[in-house]
């Protein structure tokens, strides 16, 4: 049996994700990632999430320094990134972040500048909301793991 | 305790199903991963040898395949990314096909315009599905070529 504290941690953490869901932030592919995740690879979420934390960082960093080029026209590069952050987020069901990468995109094949400049500040902020969420549960996974007794390898 | 095949047995899932068929043959279905993003070759290996008991191999663009195919290697699946550098999913599975092999060949792509899967389907690809490959999309795969010869 779990002792109090796990069980209590246990429930914030379902609450944390029902929340995500609810918001559209994650889709069911979160929870077939979770799936994934048994005694041999106890902590297979998070080094997936944190693979895909250290690329998107990336690829925000490649689609901002396009889009602040003076003389930019290489909307090609663009849909390229785009296509990697997609794939990458559908695959963690990283569903808002994935929605505005389809926005995008349809900006960068108008050749719309505007329209892409907003939806890489929205990108932007839909990313660091998504991170700072996925910390908040993975801390909470840690203190319940630490709470059940159970020693998992820290992630960073 | 059960063993997994009468656990299998007992079972009406169709990755049970799947398990029970790869148990009573010799040799695993083999897969082949292709795709340039790390994450996805991470989960979609994980996915296919923890739920299905898919033996999977991953390279990371279309080239890689073709060469490792042209150099004796067999896979009974191959699942294809369309945009990769060097050679794209599309390309890489016209090679494929020109070559005669003969595994069966899922197109996995962003879009869900339909562009990418006549192009893939064209090419000569079994199927294509927008990403997420998720465990009902490789569930699809196996009930239809469940009698393909591995």
């Amino acid at each position: 049996m779990l002792g109090l504290g796990a069980d209590l941690l246990w429930a914030d953490m379902n609450r944390l994700l029902a929340f995500l869901f609810h918001q559209g932030v994650l889709d069911e592919q979160f929870l077939q990632l979770q799936q994934l995740q048994d005694e041999t690879s106890p902590n297979f979420v998070s080094e997936v999430v944190n693979i895909y934390f250290h690329e998107s960082e990336k690829l925000l960093r490649n689609l901002r320094a396009l889009l602040m080029e003076k003389e930019f026209s290489d909307y090609k590069k663009m849909g390229i990134h785009l296509n990697q952050f997609m794939g990458s987020s559908s695959s963690i069901g990283a569903k808002r972040v994935r929605n505005v990468c389809v926005a995008f995109r349809a900006a960068t094949e108008q050749n719309n500048r505007a329209g892409c400049l907003r939806a890489l500040e929205m990108l932007e902020h839909e990313y660091c909301y998504l991170k700072n969420k996925l910390h908040e549960l993975f801390q909470i996974e840690q203190q319940r793991a630490l709470a059940a007794g159970v020693r998992y390898p820290v992630q960073n | 305790m059960e063993s997994k095949k009468q656990w299998n047995e007992g079972a009406n899932s169709s990755i049970s199903m799947v398990n029970y068929m790869i148990d009573d043959k010799e040799t695993k279905i083999s897969a082949l991963i292709v795709d340039d993003d790390a994450i996805i070759r991470k989960i979609h290996k994980t996915m296919l040898e923890r739920l299905f008991n898919i033996e999977a191999k991953t390279v990371r663009d279309g080239k890689e395949a073709v060469d490792l195919c042209r150099s004796g290697e067999n896979f009974d699946i191959i699942f294809m990314d369309k945009e990769m550098p060097i050679m794209d999913g599309h390309e890489a599975t016209k090679h494929l096909r020109a070559m005669g092999v003969k595994s069966i060949i899922v197109g996995i792509t962003t879009r869900a315009d339909g562009k990418d899967k006549e192009e893939f389907l064209a090419s000569g690809s079994n199927h294509c599905f927008e990403k997420p490959l998720d465990q009902a999309k490789v569930e699809k795969v196996l009930q239809e070529h469940g009698n393909f010869s591995i």
